[in-house]
């Protein structure tokens, strides 16, 4: 009742309408078109180098090219028919479950090390550089210096020597260890990725949390499972999809250091085989999608019990 | 403001990507009797681009002063090129990459040189860069087919001249391993491509025609063909233990040292590899002498035979826009360059003589076979049944499974193995017929 007066006061003295038909001035000078501009090279190198060249290898899957002809002949379904019935192709998954176990125990050696040198350690910084520094490394260098290392006689046999096991298998000439070999390598080259990872989402947990814990009494192993642990559950969902997708399309490590020959060859390594040795790109092709396909399936599978968190305002 | 500054940024930004594939430059017209501009010759010898190349580009500018000649070296020269050739860029003048283009595909990437029975008159070798009568390719030098070794590990283990049969070479290996220690034969399994060298023997047990009978025969890998000597004696030297330990973990580049200290004693290759293992030799101290080549242990009335081909084959780009002046340069390298005698190999020229790298072989009368031509119009027949069949004839993979057969790594045995094989092909064969 009091504010009746006053109100009906100021209500005259307000402006009857507001223009509306104008739009409101940014208040940062610019174009429109800027964010565009700077992103017209990237989106260009995307399309170029990445959607272009896929959408012509789902072309090339109903051909039978060879990569060299002129002219590409249509075959419809008949590569993805041929796959499917030569069980050869599939066979090489087998050599993915080492793969599979090395990104496991991969994945377990990092969350270790990184808990382990999230907290104070002495010379942790010294370690950090280390775990992630074959990451760095060229693969290329990384799988020579393996080949000399796993060779009869080499690194690993003299220094297994030295601990008195005089009679060391052939690393990469024994069909039934090779596989282990070069998982192992590769467990080597790309443990410092997970652990870096893991080292920055354990970080963002607060301070606070442990000694809230510590004051509760928790354990080592408690504090990592009940604060650490549901934390980094997307860190961790995340690195578990790349891990699989990784395993499957492992690739790099085997083609460096065997080729692919002695039982070590990976269903990526036989893709490529088919297009370049055998001069089938159109097979190749369809191996290819066959592998998207499979790696979609898992992600998919994945998603379901790992479902993604909606992120919600705090 | 706003809009026409969006509409001049867009406009700029799509000039700047459009005027960036533009390319300027004109010169001299370059004709057949007057070739001029420039050249760029794709090459793999990334050893010697930069030094004998550069002495070839300058003599001869002696004989073409308006040709500029550039040189382009490739690691990887076969992957590389396969990818090149589907654009239209790919030098002017470039070594033909024959383990991925095929014969029938020579005119699609290639200028034609001239015709079969008028190039055949002066150069060797003319039939593998030919297709339907017409050349494509000049021959840059040939190999003979034989084996490297070394003569004071041999000597050593009392042997001095080479062995005539099969069992006396694996015997002479044998000797070797016992007395002295030494690995009588190194594969060079790891790099793989020194095993694509073996297919070269084809040719030497029955005579010229082996390799196109292979394209009708529906179990090539039987006793008394070709193929079957040269695989099955590969796969005894391993199951008799007379090759390295883990084959792996071999090195080319290292083999080379190996065999000039005497710690290999024999390698499967072409009469190519000499030159590059005497250097090795020189390198290590020992004369050039140490290293000998002797020919495969097969003899036909009582000759050794060794089958020869050329290796690689210099051609013109169908794209090039410059044919005259690359035609000059491939026309001058296959004459006058002296390329083939400086890497120890045989001429392509029909009047030239024998290298010296071939020494051993004069003394044994050895009898030089050049396979049979293709048939015209299927000249790669025999390639697309080695890929139907996924079987690499003339490359390594099936080469190192039979190796690991050999030594155990793999199941199965020699019969199993061939037998395989031989279905495969038989299936292909069917298939491309």
């Amino acid at each position: 009742m009091s504010i009746a007066p006053s109100a009906a006061r100021q209500d005259a003295a307000r402006p009857s309408t507001r223009p509306s038909a104008r739009p409101r001035r940014r208040k940062t000078a610019g174009w429109g078109a800027t964010p565009w501009l700077f992103l017209l090279i990237p989106l260009a190198f995307l399309v170029t180098f990445t959607y272009i060249p896929v959408a012509n290898m789902f072309w090339y899957s109903v051909t039978d090219w060879d990569g060299l002809a002129l002219e590409k002949g249509f075959v419809g379904a008949d590569n993805f028919v041929s796959i499917s019935t030569r069980p050869e192709y599939f066979r090489v998954f087998a050599v993915s479950l080492y793969y599979l176990v090395g990104a496991g125990a991969q994945l377990i050696l990092a969350l270790y090390f990184a808990t382990l040198l999230s907290f104070n350690t002495r010379f942790k910084n010294f370690f950090k550089g280390v775990i992630f520094f074959p990451y760095l490394l060229n693969g290329v260098a990384i799988g020579l210096m393996f080949l000399y290392f796993f060779r009869p006689g080499g690194t690993l046999d003299s220094t297994l020597a030295i601990f008195g096991l005089q009679d060391p298998p052939l690393w990469l000439g024994d069909p039934s260890i090779v596989n282990i070999s070069l998982a192992a390598t590769s467990v080597w080259r790309y443990m410092g990725l997970n652990f870096v990872l893991f080292l920055g989402a354990i970080q963002s947990v607060p301070s606070e949390q442990y000694e809230a814990a510590d004051l509760d009494g928790a354990s080592s192993w408690q504090k990592f499972r009940f604060i650490i642990l549901p934390s980094i559950r997307r860190i961790l969902g995340l690195t578990m999809i790349l891990a699989v997708s990784g395993a499957l399309s492992a690739f790099e490590m085997p083609y460096i250091m065997t080729g692919g020959a002695n039982g070590s060859t990976t269903f990526v390594i036989q893709t490529v085989d088919t297009a370049f040795r055998f001069a089938n790109v159109g097979l190749a092709s369809a191996m290819a999608i066959v592998l998207l396909v499979i790696v979609l399936l898992i992600t998919a599978v994945q998603r379901k019990f790992f479902p993604d968190e909606k992120a919600t305002v705090e | 403001m706003n809009k026409t500054s969006s509409t001049l940024s867009a406009l700029t930004a799509a000039s700047a990507l459009v005027l960036a594939g533009c390319s300027g430059g004109s010169g001299p017209e370059s004709t057949d009797d007057h070739p001029a501009g420039e050249i760029t010759v794709l090459t793999n010898r990334t050893d010697l681009v930069d030094t004998v190349f550069q002495d070839y580009a300058d003599t001869f500018n002696e004989t073409y002063p308006d040709v500029e000649v550039k040189f382009e070296a490739l690691t990887d020269y076969e992957g590389d090129l396969r990818i090149r050739l589907n654009s239209r860029d790919y030098g002017d003048a470039l070594l033909i990459p024959t383990s991925n283009v095929s014969p029938n595909q020579f005119a699609d990437f290639f200028e034609p040189l001239g015709t079969t029975d008028e190039l055949g008159e002066t150069y060797r070798f003319i039939h593998d860069g030919s297709y339907d009568g017409t050349v494509y390719g000049l021959s840059t030098f040939g190999s003979a087919m034989g084996y490297v070794f070394n003569r004071d590990v041999w000597t050593e283990a009392g042997i001095t001249t080479p062995p005539t049969t099969e069992e006396e070479y694996l015997d002479a290996l044998q000797t070797i391993k016992d007395t002295t220690g030494a690995v009588p034969y190194y594969t060079n399994y790891a790099d793989g491509w020194p095993l694509d060298t073996l297919a070269g023997n084809i040719g030497g047990v029955t005579g010229p025609d082996a390799l196109n009978e292979m394209i009708t025969d529906e179990s090539p890998w039987t006793e008394g063909k070709d193929i079957y000597a040269i695989d099955s004696l590969l796969y005894e030297t391993v199951a008799a233990g007379l090759t390295e330990a883990d084959p792996t973990t071999t090195n080319w580049e290292e083999s080379k040292t190996l065999l000039a200290s005497g710690d290999i004693s024999s390698m499967v290759l072409g009469s190519w590899a000499v030159t590059q293992m005497q250097d090795a030799a020189e390198l290590a101290g020992k004369p050039r002498e140490t290293i000998g080549f002797w020919p495969m242990p097969w003899t036909t009335d009582g000759q050794f035979e060794s089958v020869t081909a050329t290796d690689k084959l210099i051609a013109v780009s169908k794209n090039s826009d410059n044919k005259p002046a690359a035609r000059a340069w491939v026309d001058w390298f296959t004459n006058d360059s002296g390329f083939a005698e400086s890497q120890g190999a045989i001429s392509p020229l029909l009047s030239a003589e024998e290298p010296d790298t071939l020494a051993d072989f004069t003394e044994l009368g050895v009898d030089y076979v050049e396979l049979t031509p293709r048939p015209t119009g299927d000249e790669s027949l025999i390639n697309d049944i080695a890929n139907s069949a996924e079987i690499t004839l003339f490359g390594n993979q099936y080469r190192q499974q039979l190796i690991d057969t050999a030594r155990g790594a793999r199941d199965g045995d020699k019969a199993a193995f061939f037998d395989d094989l031989n279905a495969r092909w038989a299936t292909a064969v069917g298939q491309n017929q």
